[in-house]
């Protein structure tokens, strides 16, 4: 199954090669990683996302949690949580095409954030689902260049990570 | 008044209380042995080969219960020759702390002379490294060092610094303690979990203790053995738990797993309440965790890693806490209970063990006209009152040593159980005997295996480790051909060593006594003889059968009942 895994981890070099090494170390899935300092720029705050049975995501907090930088694990799915991931994707848009392609941000609650005669780069912000269903709504050869973030997750409502 | 980075390593060091650093010097680190030269609180010991640096700093940590291993290496070469050593004390869980040389911040990334990425290259098999990259840092990381590597669940902890922080100075500070929000070690058991244990063990009918290396490691055999012989429960001990109960009491059944003995496999696939204290379901130890699912029990596991539990065996009852902690608490419930375990269901229980045992799966051909290895292992115990520190190498020696030397006490046997590395032995031995002075340390080994680091001969001469080396000389790698017969239709690829160089003269060379030994009516002269040269080290080269195998033997995908008796 799939699971959204966040911590926290001291903000230090080689952190986030800690993390990663022991993933390919041990054979564990990433699906997407993302990591960035927090509002205390002594940490940082990283969102896995793996797929593996129970046992195997038991391990994996398990060995995130004995890393020495790593401050704290939580496992999303064991509670209500919300996941978004940012996409930006540049578009052919000339012709007849330039019309359709705003419609169908628009549809999506796209943002265009960049315009050229030829192209349109849109702002996509959504689950990854949603993101895999907007790049398959459109032609597959007006895509030119697609860059996603990978998911960021938090838990919904009262439940709080922090040191 | 403001120190170097290097005279702060060796102050570091010094407040420490380190008794000996291991090491080999080179070009990133002649600022840290410019100030070991000055100073001779910290004495330095010149291994031969970077592996035996860490190895030995291993054997001293394994050794003693005070103090973790401590060794000093240069960079690049200095830090690959090392790797061998810190992968062995992380498979095994040996506290140890590394000081890397490293050249200067400015050229780190430039393909510098010397250069390797140490950080990078010891990730995978360190309990944590740093570098170091400004002086400041330098004395509370290497606090943070100590603590770490011997604090929880020990390992090795590289420090690397590079030469310019050796050089640069700052004001120096060793904090008293250190903490780190990141790292909190538990140690306290959950009282709930040990009550849930507590009611499991006293309506126990098949009951079974199996205890690893997290006894020795945290110095619980005193209450381990209480509470063996409180129950009156069967105990086993895994390759690296041997010593952690006495193995002369009629309660302990040996060895268990792939070399284990008959009783303890069958006690264990058997029972119906398994206690696994600081173990950790190896598989050199359970075999196929299927067939070992193919007999009910409830398992209840004490270790202080998390993820060492159900990691490869679902555990019923589950208790994260440091051995002696919970061990106390257990025993202290236990002692309050009024009820007691089913002395009725333990005697049948006992009965039937005894039938196993009776099956003396240990015995040997003593009538022999070659000298068989097991012989050997058991006239040494007998000669040094089952009381030396053992080490050993990789391979058949090792299995017998561990199955023949019935170790009564913790810390005296010393061996490389996780990562099996061949060349251990010898600088273990080195380190073992620093830690005590006073011991007869002996160490087990093959003609291949002690030749992967064999140059420490010149180390043990420097400075008078007066080692008894047994070399079982079966003129094969006796583990591989064994596999080979067994396995892989006696074809034995590249298991035969060829060229041996005749070891007693090997031995005199270096300026140590070389005895050749052929046949089985020497054996015991010629031990005796050579355990009585009090100061000298004794190379003995036992001329053995070649054809020994080491029995019981688990195959691998099997389970523990499925063993190859003799
Ligand atoms: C040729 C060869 C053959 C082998 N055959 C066998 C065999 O037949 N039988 C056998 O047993 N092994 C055998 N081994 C060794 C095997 O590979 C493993 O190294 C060994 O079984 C592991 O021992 P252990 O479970 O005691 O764990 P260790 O590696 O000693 O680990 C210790 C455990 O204790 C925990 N711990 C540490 N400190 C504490 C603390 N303070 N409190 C609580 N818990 C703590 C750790 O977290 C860990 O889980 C063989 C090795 C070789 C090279
Ligand atoms: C560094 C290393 N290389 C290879 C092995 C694989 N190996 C395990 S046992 C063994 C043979 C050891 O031979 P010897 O030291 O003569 O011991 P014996 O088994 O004959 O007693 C080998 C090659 C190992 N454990 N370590
Ligand atoms: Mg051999």
């Amino acid at each position: 199954m799939r699971h959204i895994i966040s911590l926290l981890l001291e903000n230090e070099a080689g952190a986030l090669s800690r993390v990663s090494g022991l993933f390919s170390a041990r054979g564990y899935n990433i699906e997407s990683l993302s990591v960035a300092p927090t509002e205390d720029a002594t940490l940082s705050r990283m969102t896995v996302v793996t797929t593996g049975s129970d046992d195997v995501i038991e391990q994996i907090t398990k060995q995130l949690n004995k890393l020495i930088d790593v401050v704290k694990v939580v496992d999303l799915n064991e509670g209500e949580h919300i996941e978004r991931e940012l996409m930006l994707v540049k578009v052919r848009a000339s012709g007849k095409d330039r019309e359709e392609m705003k419609r169908m941000a628009d549809i999506f609650r796209g943002r265009i954030i960049d315009v050229t005669d030829k192209t349109y780069t849109i702002e996509l912000t959504g689950t990854g689902e949603k993101l895999d269903a907007f790049l398959q709504g459109l032609e597959r050869s007006s895509i030119l260049e697609t860059v996603r973030t990978g998911a960021s997750g938090i838990g919904r409502g009262e439940r709080i990570l922090r040191v | 008044m403001e120190l170097t980075g290097a005279e702060i390593v060796v102050r570091c060091l010094q407040e420490e209380g380190v008794e000996y650093v291991f090491g080999y010097p080179g070009g990133a680190v002649l600022y840290l042995y410019d100030e070991l030269f000055k100073q001779d609180k910290v004495k330095h010991i010149l291994v031969r080969h970077e592996q035996a640096a860490v190895h030995a700093a291993d054997g001293y940590a394994r050794a003693q219960d005070r103090k973790p291993g401590v060794a000093l290496v240069t960079s690049g070469p200095g830090v690959t020759n090392a790797v061998t050593g810190i992968a062995t004390a992380h498979m095994d869980s040996i506290p140890l702390v590394i000081i890397t040389g490293q050249v200067p911040t400015p050229a780190i990334g430039q393909d510098a002379f010397q250069e390797c990425d140490t950080v990078g290259i010891t990730r995978p098999c360190v309990k944590h490294n740093f570098l170091v990259k400004d002086v400041k840092d330098l004395a509370v990381t290497i606090k943070k060092a100590f603590y770490i590597a011997s604090t929880g669940r020990p390992g090795p902890v590289v420090v690397d610094v590079p030469k310019d922080v050796s050089i640069a100075k700052t004001e120096f500070h060793y904090p008293e303690t250190v903490s780190m929000r990141s790292y909190n070690p538990v140690t306290k058991g959950h009282a709930g979990q040990i009550k849930k244990a507590a009611q499991l063990i006293l309506e126990a009918k098949r009951p079974m203790i199996y205890t690893g290396g997290g006894v020795i490691l945290s110095n619980a055999s005193a209450l381990l053995t209480e509470l063996v012989r409180m129950l009156g429960f069967p105990c086993t001990n895994t390759l690296m738990g041997l010593g952690a109960y006495p193995a002369t009491d009629p309660l302990f059944l040996g060895m268990l797993g792939m070399h284990g003995t008959y009783e303890a496999n069958m006690a264990m696939q058997h029972c119906d309440v398994l206690l696994a204290v600081g173990a950790r379901f190896d598989d050199r130890v359970i075999g196929n965790p299927k067939h070992f699912y193919n007999e009910e029990r409830k398992i209840i596991h004490i270790d202080i890693d998390p993820s060492s539990i159900s990691k490869r065996v679902k555990v019923d009852v589950p208790i994260v806490g440091n051995v002696p902690d919970v061990l106390e608490e257990l025993l202290k419930l236990l002692k309050a209970s009024k009820e007691k375990p089913d002395q009725q269901a333990l005697k049948t229980w006992w009965t039937q063990i005894e039938l196993w045992r009776s099956r003396d799966c240990l015995k040997y051909d003593r009538a022999a006209a070659v000298i068989k290895p097991q012989y050997v292992l058991e006239k040494m115990y007998e000669i040094t009152k089952g009381d030396a520190f053992v080490t050993s190498d990789v391979g058949q020696h090792q299995m017998w040593a561990a199955q023949f030397y019935k170790f009564d006490k913790p810390r005296r046997w010393i061996n490389s159980g996780g990562l099996g590395t061949m060349g251990f032995g010898l600088p273990a031995a080195m380190g073992a005997r620093l830690a005590n002075p006073k011991a007869t340390v002996a160490c087990v080994t093959g003609e291949a295996s002690i030749q992967m680091c064999i140059q420490e001969l010149s180390t043990c001469k420097q400075y008078h480790l007066p080692i008894k080396i047994v070399n079982l000389n079966n003129r094969y790698l006796g583990m591989v051909r064994q596999w080979q017969e067994f396995f892989h239709g006696n074809r034995y690829a590249e298991s035969y060593m060829d060229a041996l160089p005749d070891f007693v003269k090997l031995a005199e060379s270096y300026g140590h006594v070389g005895m050749r030994i052929e046949k089985p009516a020497d054996v015991e002269g010629a031990l005796k003889e050579a355990f009585a040269l009090k100061d000298r080290l004794v190379f003995m080269d036992f001329i053995t059968d070649q054809t020994e195998n080491v029995f019981p033997m688990i195959p691998g995908g099997k389970g523990l009942s499925e063993m190859i008796l003799v």
